[in-house]
């Protein structure tokens, strides 16, 4: 126990005479927490506009006000014709064109019924489709006023129709960042844990005082604790941090309890830790551990549902975000933040972390050896 | 019991396909209080010996014990009760002196005040920068303290990997003191070192070359194997004297030592008149030959050569 207790005095007091310190507790929780939730941003704004206007009548000029009044278009482009409409695609100064054939007040008021053309430039996928959708949705709007203008309406509708009407449960605005930021949380309490430790074990081989332990009677499992336990402390106190900039800046105040976001993030840190350790064990070099846990952590961090929702993914992508901690992580935290889970709720989660930790911890500790 | 006893030790680096053969069945034991100096270039494996007595690294074959217990079985046992000063300065560097010693004695289970006799006269040396990180002493600051840290848990056998390399002549003559004045408290010392003149400085010595031992003997023991004349020449034109001694039939060898030329005859006999014939066969200023008494290096090169 003695022995711990030195081994744990000697990490902290190296950990805390890093100069980097400093920067690694507060500033790049800041920064990540400051600017990424405003940069990964769903909602898509600006799409550039680019119309064809063959008409000319005022049914189209006021089409196109109400398209570019929504405020998620912007009128880059007006051309006389599709070609020319196109080549604004080409040279990327519009996302979207617009083409409004001849005639289309004449057809829409004695017809009953006109054609729109919408063309999108889908190299960004999600661009296109929520523009089109975007766009898509201000024409039936722009429908409905016309028919209410023109038609007297029958007092009863001669065709039920079935109104939806939305009720957001959780996140009632919608608010992306309520959703990101807990996540970015996960993605830097993860950072800390794998990177750091296994860059730490590294940095006693490089330096031979590994060999200085390995002589001595010290116990595997005392060096590995005296590991583990700055690190874990480490973590928690940047896990604080960014809580405390979520409140602040964003003012997300968990549904659920603190408590329970440490208590999942203890159990979470044993098996991200232990997966820093292990990567430790197989590095020789500080540049190799780097570059392992920076792949380890990238993919990890893909695949856990922080960006792209995980019931999108493939079968088979699927199957690996349930290998991946990282993606209980972020769902239980968005559980709890914002639906207000409870231990009770995130039971399973606990239990697949607490085996993660397991086998992590376990290959590590058989990989470490004190002699070769 | 001899403190440290080494039977046929084999140990084989295999690196792709190539095999290399650092250790080729080594013996040898060191007796209780002596320095066991283990002298030879780098790469002779004497660091691989080390590693194995010290139980970091098992043995390919054969079989070693230190202070009795098996390396490979007990070496739980003998990690308490050896100090081993690896080549390269592996303390923390980012802790300071007295931390460095205060968490070395911590993990051996023992404290700085009871074996504080030890290293009392190595560490007055460094205690005015006690409170400095150990990364910013300088070198032959950085072994004494290192020495200290392999000592402060009283081992019994004491092994130093090469404690002198890149240490002045004047931290080197210091520390030889220190080993002498540790001798005296009967740890037993085991010291590798690729420098010849502080064999003479050792109790005993192996030389080892190529993971193969040539000699184990007491410094005048090695000399005295050295059975032919020794002749030292010199001239002002030392390159053309090498080469045309080189040339000469009858020399066995001939080194270029310092200021002279070391040589050996095939058949001792009549060594002057012959060095004199080459030295008048071509163009010398101030020709010198002298007989001189053989040193460990001329004894290396010589084992070397057989």
């Amino acid at each position: 126990m003695r022995a711990l207790k030195f081994l744990l005095q000697k990490e902290l007091r190296q950990i805390f005479r890093d100069p980097s310190i400093f920067f690694i507790l507060f500033i790049m929780p800041m920064i990540q927490l400051m600017v990424l939730p405003l940069a990964a941003d769903y909602e898509i704004k600006n799409i550039n506009l680019g119309v064809v206007n063959h008409d000319h009548s005022g049914y189209s000029r006021k089409l196109i006000n109400k398209i570019v009044s929504s405020g998620y278009f912007r009128l880059k482009d007006y051309s006389s014709t599709f070609s020319q409409a196109l080549r604004g695609i080409e040279l990327d100064k519009t996302d979207l064109v617009l083409e409004i054939p001849a005639q289309f007040e004449r057809k829409l008021v004695k017809e009953n019924e006109s054609t729109i053309l919408v063309a999108a430039n889908a190299i960004n996928g999600v661009k296109a489709g929520l523009g089109s959708a975007y766009i898509q949705g201000i024409i039936g709007d722009f429908n409905q006023d016309v028919r209410m203008q023109w038609i007297q309406a029958p007092r009863f509708n001669p065709q039920p129709t079935i109104d939806v009407e939305y009720s957001d449960w959780y996140n009632p605005d919608m608010n992306y960042r309520d959703f990101m930021v807990p996540g970015i949380l996960v993605m830097l309490v993860t950072m800390i844990g794998s990177s750091f430790a296994s860059n730490n074990i590294v940095r006693e081989k490089e330096m031979g005082t590994i060999e200085q332990i390995n002589v001595s009677p010290i116990k595997k499992t005392q060096f590995i604790l005296g590991k583990l336990i700055p690190f874990w402390m480490l973590a928690l106190a940047v896990l604080t941090v960014g809580l405390f900039i979520a409140r602040i800046f964003y003012g997300i105040v968990p549904l659920g309890h603190y408590l329970t976001i440490y208590v999942f993030a203890s159990i979470y840190l044993l098996a991200i830790l232990g997966l820093g350790l292990l990567m430790s064990t197989y590095a020789q070099t500080q540049q190799q551990s780097m570059l392992v846990s920076f792949f380890v952590t990238m993919v990890f961090n893909l695949l856990s549902g922080l960006y792209t929702p995980i019931e999108s993914m493939p079968q088979w992508a699927q199957i690996i975000t349930r290998l991946n901690p990282v993606s209980y992580f972020i769902e239980v935290m968005r559980m709890v933040v914002l639906k207000g889970s409870g231990l009770a709720d995130i039971k399973y989660q606990i239990l697949a972390l607490l085996g993660f930790a397991v086998f992590f911890n376990g290959w590590a500790i058989v990989n470490y050896k004190k002699r070769s | 019991m001899k403190p440290v006893v080494v039977e046929n030790i084999v140990k084989v680096y295999k690196q792709k396909r190539n095999v290399i053969e650092a250790l080729k069945g080594v013996s040898f034991a060191v007796e209780k209080g002596e320095i066991f100096g283990i002298i030879g270039p780098d790469g002779a494996g004497k660091t691989s010996l080390f590693r194995i007595l010290t139980t970091l690294l098992i043995a390919a074959s054969g079989k070693a014990t230190v202070d009795g217990f098996d390396v490979v079985k007990d070496f739980k046992q003998i990690r308490n009760r050896v100090g081993y000063m690896p080549g390269r300065f592996s303390l923390y560097q980012d802790l300071t002196v007295e931390e460095n010693l205060e968490f070395f004695a911590t993990i051996f289970g023992t404290t700085i005040q009871k074996n504080y006799h030890l290293i009392k006269d190595i560490y007055q040396q460094i205690e005015p920068f006690k409170t400095r990180r150990a990364g910013q002493l300088s070198g032959g600051m950085k072994q004494k303290l290192a020495l200290c840290c392999s000592l402060i848990h009283k081992p019994s056998v004491l092994f130093l990997d090469e404690p002198t390399t890149g240490v002045d002549a004047v931290s080197r003559k210091e520390f030889w003191e220190m080993l002498h004045r540790l001798k005296e408290d009967g740890i037993t010392i085991l010291v590798s070192t690729p420098y010849m003149d502080e064999a003479g400085l050792c109790d005993r010595v192996a030389l080892i070359q190529k993971g193969e031992m040539l000699s184990i003997n007491t410094p005048a023991g090695i000399t005295n194997e050295f059975k032919k004349p020794l002749w030292a020449v010199r001239a002002n034109e030392m390159h053309q004297l090498l080469m045309a001694l080189k040339e000469d039939p009858g020399v066995e060898s001939c080194f270029p030592f310092g200021q002279q030329h070391h040589v050996v005859f095939k058949q001792p006999g009549n060594d002057r008149q012959r060095l004199e014939t080459v030295m008048n066969t071509g163009q010398y200023t101030n020709p010198e030959i002298r007989s001189i008494r053989p040193n460990i290096e001329d004894c290396f090169m010589a084992l070397m050569k057989q």
